[in-house]
């Protein structure tokens, strides 16, 4: 079922082991779907010589809920509540995907202040995510305190989408022509507030686990994957950009007002475990750096467009895609002329990095297949949607 | 001052004159046993309550503050949940000897116990090896522990306890030669005469560079020993699920828990005595009425807050440090500790030997 892949094109960094597979005396293990490093239910069998990694399979299926069949039989306007549900700690940013794709098809123009609120919004999960990833990484390599640092901080960001979107984590705040409703009077200030606290407590962040002599042992020279292969596997997102590949959809493809903004694609070149960590850590401080930019520049105005009630895209294929903070999140409707989608089919990031895992795991320790788990990023009813 | 010795002597003529000898020394027996199983459950109580206390404090939470006054019964709830557990042995176990590796773990941990002096006059044995059988003794936890990870019949014990087999070997080493470069100088394994030599100054103090060096080894030994963060291979969480005890529950789970804990506080203890001065007072050279004011505060107190201190600081590595990977956790003992340690040896005994130290 899991054909070995022959994309594989450079060996020299990685130290392979060796050998068939499944050879006498090899320990196959099952990680998951009940596993604290798994972060979900995520189902890994992995073959190991002493400690040595000779194979990882991941198995999928078990939250699979079916999400892009529900879609078929759910109206424009309801199918992008169950998005929400897939890559929930970017659901923001799921939700302005398929905003996105539904305003191709109707060609609609939204107005200015929903873009920009738009934007904000999806920036303020990217940071909530990349703190989660934070604390949930460090906690994979064992310290356990960084954890709760990063839920002090996402506890603010919470804060402010509970109060404008009514909700903390599944927000469904985007629909097609703008946002659901205006935002909360006490927005500004409370993000304001937020960007004074986040701004002494990222350097933080470094001191307690970037500069960590033990952490930077366990990341430095883990889990590489080159350019070609970032690319071969179809990685996308800091996992990616950890590679050295340019993939920021903000940049390479800049959608709402990701054009007018000045932010960096972070891009490292060593293709480790730390690369990609660092790369989050700096995406951290430019979506600060993006949110502060916006924050005393919403345009006024109307926060959605004028739409007709029953919305029907025309006959043909539509596709939209967004940077979320695992990568990139790509939307595909066919439609048939209806009320509801003929098919739909979502390119999440976590399916994509997740099939590069084997790759970097092989010839690591188990310890290092958790560390290099955790630099994926991995949310895992977005792989299995 | 305070020196319990008067109590201890006391008992032990009173028990010789009202029984005949083999009696009052088998009462002797009953009176130590239960005094040591009584203390194993105060410290499984204070300890446990204290990591819980601490990691909260640095995860800027509140910890347990619902049972007791502040939380101070949370353990005792704890230790009754798992008393109240089912102890399940899985199907495939080697039953024999499933139940028993809680049971070597416990009693080694026991074991330990005697040469410790927990305030001046209040040891159970002080025997003339007494360094060497602590680290004798506490080597043999180790087999518990494979013991247990061998007979679960579960992959990750298996590799929590391979893990921890490795690692306790090794770091016996580093944390031998820390304790043997104090014996240099002391020319005792007596732990009561490595107390009494530690009179006038710690050795810590006393004994240069070469003692600060060995006590920064030994802690970081000893915190691999007892299979502590950033050194918890053995139950590494995050890869493991809990190691070597995954298959234990209820009470047996509770033992391997509450060993941990006194093993921590035993190491803690030997950290105090050969570095810190065990039970003596701070004593600064010849200021006679600072000494004069130390001597007051009685010499449990002195011991407890001396090892109270260490666990702190063992405790705040858990809290704090990242885990290491195996390969690096052994390059770590083979490759640095045992090499500076052994030629910090040979540096401890230049000084003894040329009398540098004061």
């Amino acid at each position: 079922m899991y054909r070995q892949t022959e994309i594989i094109s450079d060996y020299s960094k990685v130290p392979s082991t060796g050998g068939d597979l499944g050879e006498a005396g090899d320990l196959v293990i099952n990680i998951g779907p009940q596993h604290p490093s798994t972060h979900g239910v995520l189902h890994l069998v992995i073959t190991l010589s002493g400690e040595t990694i000779k194979n990882v399979e991941p198995h999928l299926g078990y939250i699979h809920r079916s999400i892009e069949k529900m879609c078929e039989s759910l109206s424009y306007r309801q199918f992008i509540y169950v998005t929400s549900r897939m890559d929930y700690l970017s659901s923001h940013i799921n939700n302005h995907g398929c905003a996105l794709c539904v305003e191709k098809g109707l060609q609609i123009e939204i107005p200015e202040r929903a873009k920009v609120i738009r934007v904000l919004m999806d920036e303020l999960t990217r940071l909530a995510s990349h703190q989660l990833w934070w604390g949930a990484m460090a906690m994979d390599v064992g310290a356990l305190t960084p954890f709760f640092h990063a839920f002090r901080e996402r506890e603010a960001i919470n804060d402010i989408m509970e109060e404008t979107c009514g909700a903390r984590l599944t927000m469904n705040y985007i629909v097609p022509g703008g946002v659901m409703a205006d935002l909360h009077p006490d927005f500004q200030k409370h993000v304001k507030e937020f960007i004074t606290l986040f701004k002494s407590k990222i350097d933080e962040y470094d001191e307690l686990v970037t500069g960590n002599i033990i952490f930077q042992n366990r990341m430095k020279n883990v889990g590489y994957i080159s350019k070609n292969d970032a690319i071969s596997y179809g990685c996308t997102g800091p996992t990616a950009r950890g590679s050295g590949v340019s993939c920021d959809i903000r940049k390479l493809y800049p959608y709402e007002v990701y054009n007018q903004l000045q932010f960096d694609e972070i891009i490292e070149n060593s293709g480790d475990c730390f690369a990609r960590y660092l790369v989050r850590m700096q995406e951290m401080r430019q979506s600060l750096s993006i949110v502060e930019q916006l924050i005393d520049n919403i345009p006024e105005g109307d926060f959605v467009a004028k739409t007709k009630a029953v919305l029907k895209l025309p006959k043909g294929e539509f596709y939209s895609r967004v940077e979320t903070a695992r990568g990139e999140f790509g939307v595909f409707i066919v439609s048939e002329g209806g009320t509801t989608p003929y098919r739909i089919k979502f390119r999440s990031p976590g399916f994509s990095n997740l099939s590069a895992l084997n790759h970097m795991a092989r010839g690591h320790k188990i310890g290092d297949l958790v560390a290099i788990m955790g630099t994926l990023d991995l949310v895992v009813p977005d792989i299995d949607r | 001052m305070f020196s319990l010795e008067g109590v201890t002597n006391f008992i032990h003529t009173w028990l010789n004159n009202t029984f005949n000898p083999t009696l009052a020394l088998l009462f002797e027996f009953v009176i130590v046993g239960l005094s040591v199983i009584t203390l194993f459950a105060v410290l499984g109580l204070v300890l446990v309550l204290m990591e819980r206390k601490v990691s909260a404090y640095m995860q800027i939470r509140l910890g347990p503050n619902r049972v007791g006054y502040k939380g101070s019964l949370q353990t005792v709830a704890d230790t009754l949940k798992l008393a109240m557990k089912e102890g399940l042995t899985p199907d495939g176990a080697d039953k024999f000897l499933f139940n028993l590796a809680p049971f070597v773990v416990m009693i080694v941990a026991m074991l330990i116990m005697a040469p410790i002096p927990f305030a001046k006059g209040f040891q159970m044995w002080d025997l003339n090896i007494g360094v060497l059988y602590v680290s004798a003794v506490s080597s043999v936890s180790v087999i518990g522990i494979l013991m247990a990870g061998w007979a679960s019949n579960n992959k990750y014990s298996l590799l929590g306890a391979m893990r921890s087999g490795a690692q306790i070997v090794s770091y016996e080493l580093s944390a031998g030669l820390s304790i043997i470069s104090i014996v240099v100088l002391t020319g005792s394994l007596q732990i009561s005469d490595i107390i009494a030599s530690q009179q006038n100054g710690w050795w810590i103090f006393k004994g240069h560079i070469p003692a600060l060096i060995s006590f920064v080894i030994f802690i970081i030994a000893v915190t691999a020993e007892t299979n502590r963060a950033p050194f918890d291979l053995a139950e590494a969480e995050s890869e493991l699920t809990a190691g070597f005890h995954t298959e234990y529950s209820g009470m047996k789970f509770a033992l391997f828990f509450l060993a941990e804990y006194v093993n921590i506080f035993i190491v803690c203890s030997i950290g105090a005595i050969l570095f810190l001065g065990g039970w003596m007072p701070l004593h600064i050279g010849h200021w006679q009425g600072f000494n004069h004011v130390m001597d007051y505060v009685p010499s449990s107190i002195w011991f407890m807050g001396k090892v109270f201190f260490l666990i702190f600081v063992i405790m705040w590595f858990r809290w704090t440090f990242p885990r290491l990977r195996i390969d690096q956790l052994l390059n770590l003992e083979w490759k640095y500790l045992l090499p500076i340690s052994m030629f910090n040896l040979l540096l401890m005994t230049l000084v003894a030997i040329m009398g540098w130290h004061f």
